[in-house]
């Protein structure tokens, strides 16, 4: 009746993982009980659950991403803490646990923080840079959404109900085959990723959809800005390499599931398959999320330098390039798995080369600063944090790419230090910056400074007392993965890494109480322009946080950086103008089918880990049900009415008008 | 038009190299429906092509199990490609008549094609449930094993369109030739060609091809 699911699942055992799994469930249960009670979840449902507005949807991303930043930087602390006591010791964990927690810690950073955070951003202020009332297909964007939600849903289910992967972030096989991995956890991987991989692959082909043929009128491809250039070439490689990631993990569960030989060790099976597979997705994967930091970094950079970006044709140029490079160099996470001098040699200089166009990158941002008028505001910080932090990444990364070196380096912790120095450096930092970028544009008002300010000190210090050590142990060949050692050299190392992980601690808490603060003293905090940098592009151009339409008319681009254009020529023109005449509009309506379709998927899910056969039936069965019943919907469409769109405007444009006018007298 | 937009503009734009095209604005729905549609279906021909990377790999790997030649029956293969290639056609007409609202011959396209695509899948599962009969199952050896997932995977896609052929003959009935139902018709008939592209794959990588090995 329910397949492998009985009591031994629950680990009575283990007070670690049953605490913090009874905190979340209160923490969920008080926040539900607080909704209903309230009377907030009429609001909740209409507004938010069932809304189709990119806007709305990209806000529910970056919140997931917070959210699961919160569960894998725990996980961080766990490990940073064991490493640190665990000298000549078992520490305070058993090896079984701590296994669990690098697996869980590197699939939640990279699938449900680093993932949705970006695609959170991209979907928030991509439509409203191009200039359109929303992404291509609106609906699709929801189920993608709540399917991401699903996965990560799941992953928090295993820490209470049976086990995680202990397999590593990428579950190599042979150790992720039943044989090796006979429990449930490599499952919980597999299905987790499988289902919110579809998610991100809608939201992929929605993205690359919107940039290429949702663009507003005049807005050719060289006047986009950059961060739609690193949107289209990031949804390109998801496009093209998440199906790869779907592929391979459908034949690992093929493998655990049917007895297949794909990746066995008996009957012909071929691991190193596995690494070609899940390399030529996992390489490109580190792009798709670097890609559209950078994108955020060239926006901060020109609208605090106030100038025009740099080299903005070299700048896209790079991109396109860093986007066809990096399908080219995924053997470089293998060199030393004999695939032979030869083979090596060519993707260490690919990988040496993709060092090229983002170093054109980091020069184009270096020159855009250059002679500007530089304002340190919290998103430039991290954005001049980035290009420090990043650089001293890329170096090692490079060390990393010649073969010899890292016959000597490679599964040490130096390579630990190196990916966290790229991805935290590079795309949390710039996660951060498009978080206080845009945050006024997402809810009308800006984030306190001073508590930024100290969330970036703390963060950024805290990260090089953190990584810098872990390097110098990688250097003193100290393998990753480490559950307890014996070497007496490493052990300093560690207690400061693990300082460093305190310090980062409290980084975090500042931009926790940033965040409160701000909510707080909302009112002294509010934009009512809508531009509250002094913008560039045509985000800025509407109200914050924006209409649902976005903009009452389509904007008419006639340049690079189209608003900072518009408000150039508006000054000039001395602002008087007609008023325009106003249009019905309309929008997609709200639909419940990707909450519905997720609830399927989650149930469904569940019931494959545990082999539950009926409930799998019944969520495949729900599923099918969801879709036909949104495909027979017969009006998907609502009207808002030239005078109601008149008055929002009205209000917008008078606010611009004081803007413009305030600029022009100074 | 386009000559004058240069002239007006030069100042604004001081990059450009040679005549500039204006962007009109905004695709229309359809247009846009179909582009991405057509992103979809190149991420799952991404996603077969990862099958066709495993049995290339695997097609050796026998494990002393048969090998495709001594399992393969070249009859059989002919007339599914014949039926899938014969349905493609099929499909064409029924999307000819739903843009022409011609309801018999959308209909009796429709049907056609239903009709061929599931005497394809009969023959590929008597295929399979012989194959397993003989005990030559996808567990049996790594070549089994690829050659059941490719084959498989667009068995089970095969299936999925005839249940969406289903539906979408069922909206015709119900809601006519509107708008919305004809895009829906357009995907589903790309779809469909789609997947006689990927058979033709099939046929030559894992039928031709693995049976000299």
């Amino acid at each position: 009746m329910l397949g492998k699911l009985d009591w031994s699942a629950i680990p009575f055992d283990q007070p670690i993982p049953l605490a913090a799994g009874a905190v979340v469930l209160v923490a969920i249960l008080a926040v539900l009980a607080w909704v209903v009670v309230k009377g907030h979840l009429p609001y909740l449902w209409s507004e938010w659950i069932t809304s189709v507005d990119h806007k709305r949807i990209g806000v529910m991303y970056v919140l997931l991403a917070s959210v699961m930043l919160l569960r894998g930087g725990s996980d961080a602390i766990m490990m940073r803490i064991q490493q640190a006591v665990a000298y000549q010791s078992q520490g305070y964990l058993p090896p079984e646990h701590y296994n669990q927690i690098f697996s869980a810690h590197g699939t939640i950073m990279i699938f449900f923080v680093a993932m949705p955070f970006v695609i959170g951003l991209m979907n928030l202020i991509v439509p409203l840079q191009l200039g359109v009332r929303d992404v291509a297909f609106p609906t699709l964007n929801s189920v993608g959404f709540w399917l991401t939600a699903t996965g990560a849903l799941l992953v928090n289910i295993s820490l209470v109900v049976g086990e995680f992967a202990r397999t590593g972030w990428l579950a190599f096989p042979p150790l992720s085959e039943l044989s090796y991995s006979p429990g449930v956890g490599v499952d919980y991987y597999a299905w987790s990723l499988q289902i919110s991989g579809v998610g991100t692959l809608v939201a992929g082909i929605n993205l690359v959809t919107t940039v290429l043929k949702l663009r507003t009128r005049g807005m050719n491809y060289l006047r986009m800005p950059m961060f739609c250039w690193t949107t289209l070439a990031s949804n390109l490689l998801i496009v093209a390499a998440f199906p790869i990631l779907t592929a391979t993990l459908a034949m690992l569960l093929l493998d655990r599931y049917l007895g297949f030989h794909f990746f066995t060790n008996e009957a012909g099976g071929n691991v190193m398959m596995f690494m070609n597979l899940i390399w030529a997705w996992g390489h490109p994967e580190v792009y798709i999320l670097v890609l559209p930091a950078f994108g955020i970094f060239s926006e901060v950079v020109s609208t605090f330098s106030g100038k025009a970006l740099f080299g903005y044709r070299s700048m896209v140029l790079a991109t396109m390039a860093i986007c066809v490079i990096s399908f080219m160099v995924w053997l470089h996470h293998f060199f030393t798995m004999g695939a032979g001098p030869d083979v090596n040699a060519i993707f260490g200089i690919a990988s040496m080369i993709i060092a090229v166009p983002t170093g054109v990158k980091i020069y184009n941002w270096l020159f855009t600063m250059y002679g500007g008028r530089i304002r340190f505001a919290t998103p430039m910080l991290w954005a001049v944090g980035f290009m420090v932090t990043f650089i001293v990444g890329g170096l090692t990364g490079v060390l990393l790419a010649v073969p010899p070196a890292d016959f000597m380096l490679h599964n040490s912790m130096f390579l630990v230090a190196h990916f966290h120095n790229v991805i935290i450096g590079g795309v949390l930092f710039g996660a951060f910056a498009g978080f206080e970028y845009w945050f006024p544009k997402a809810f009308g008002f800006r984030l306190d400074e001073r508590w930024g300010k100290a969330g970036f000190w703390f963060t950024f210090l805290g990260f090089f007392i953190t990584f810098v050590p872990l390097y110098i142990a990688g250097m003193l060949g100290m393998t990753r993965r480490m559950q307890h050692y014996d070497v007496a050299a490493w052990r300093p190392w560690m207690i400061v890494a693990a300082i460093g992980m305190a310090v980062l601690t409290i980084g975090v808490i500042c931009q926790i109480v940033q965040l409160v603060v701000s909510i707080r003293n909302r009112e002294a905090l509010r934009d009512r322009t809508g531009d509250p940098w002094d913008g560039r592009s045509l985000e800025w151009a509407t109200s914050s946080p924006p209409p649902a339409f976005n903009f009452a008319f389509n904007p008419d681009v006639r340049g690079e950086d189209a608003y900072w254009d518009m408000k150039a020529r508006a000054q000039q023109q001395s602002l008087e103008r007609e008023e325009p005449e106003y249009h019905d509009i309309e929008m997609p309506r709200n639909s419940p089918t990707g909450f519905v379709c997720a609830f399927f998927a989650t149930v469904m899910g569940f019931a494959l880990i545990w082999h539950i056969w009926w409930m799998v039936i019944l969520g495949g069965l729900g599923a099918f049900a969801t879709f036909v019943v949104f495909a027979w919907r017969d009006h998907d469409e609502y009207v808002i009415p030239a005078d109601e769109v008149a008055a929002i405007d009205r209000i917008n444009l008078e606010e611009r008008r004081k803007l413009v006018s305030m600029a022009g007298a100074a | 038009m386009a000559m004058t937009a240069t002239a007006g503009h030069a100042h604004a734009d001081p990059h450009h190299i040679g005549v500039i095209i204006e962007h009109p604005g905004p695709a229309s729905k359809r247009i846009v429906t179909a582009y991405g549609f057509w992103v979809f279906l190149l991420s799952d021909i991404v996603m077969f092509s990862c099958f066709f990377a495993a049995y290339a790999v695997l097609v050796g790997q026998t494990a002393g199990g048969p090998k495709g030649a001594e399992i393969f029956e070249q009859k059989n293969v002919a007339i599914e490609t014949v039926c899938l290639l014969l349905s493609s056609f099929t499909c064409g007409m029924a999307s000819i008549a739903a843009d022409v609202r011609n309801r018999f011959w959308f209909y009796l396209g429709m049907t056609v094609t239903c009709v061929l695509g599931l005497i394809f899948l009969v023959i590929e599962f008597r295929e399979f449930a012989d194959l397993v009969a003989r005990g030559y199952g996808p567990s049996r050896s790594a070549f089994l094993t690829a050659f059941f997932s490719l084959v498989g995977c667009h068995g089970l896609h095969v299936s999925a369109g005839v249940l969406w052929l289903l539906t979408m003959m069922a909206q015709v009935f119900a809601k006519g030739f509107r708008a919305d139902v004809l895009r829906r018709m357009m995907c589903f008939a790309l779809f469909w060609h789609a997947l006689d592209i990927i058979w033709v794959g099939v046929f030559s990588v894992v039928y031709l091809l693995g049976s000299a090995v």
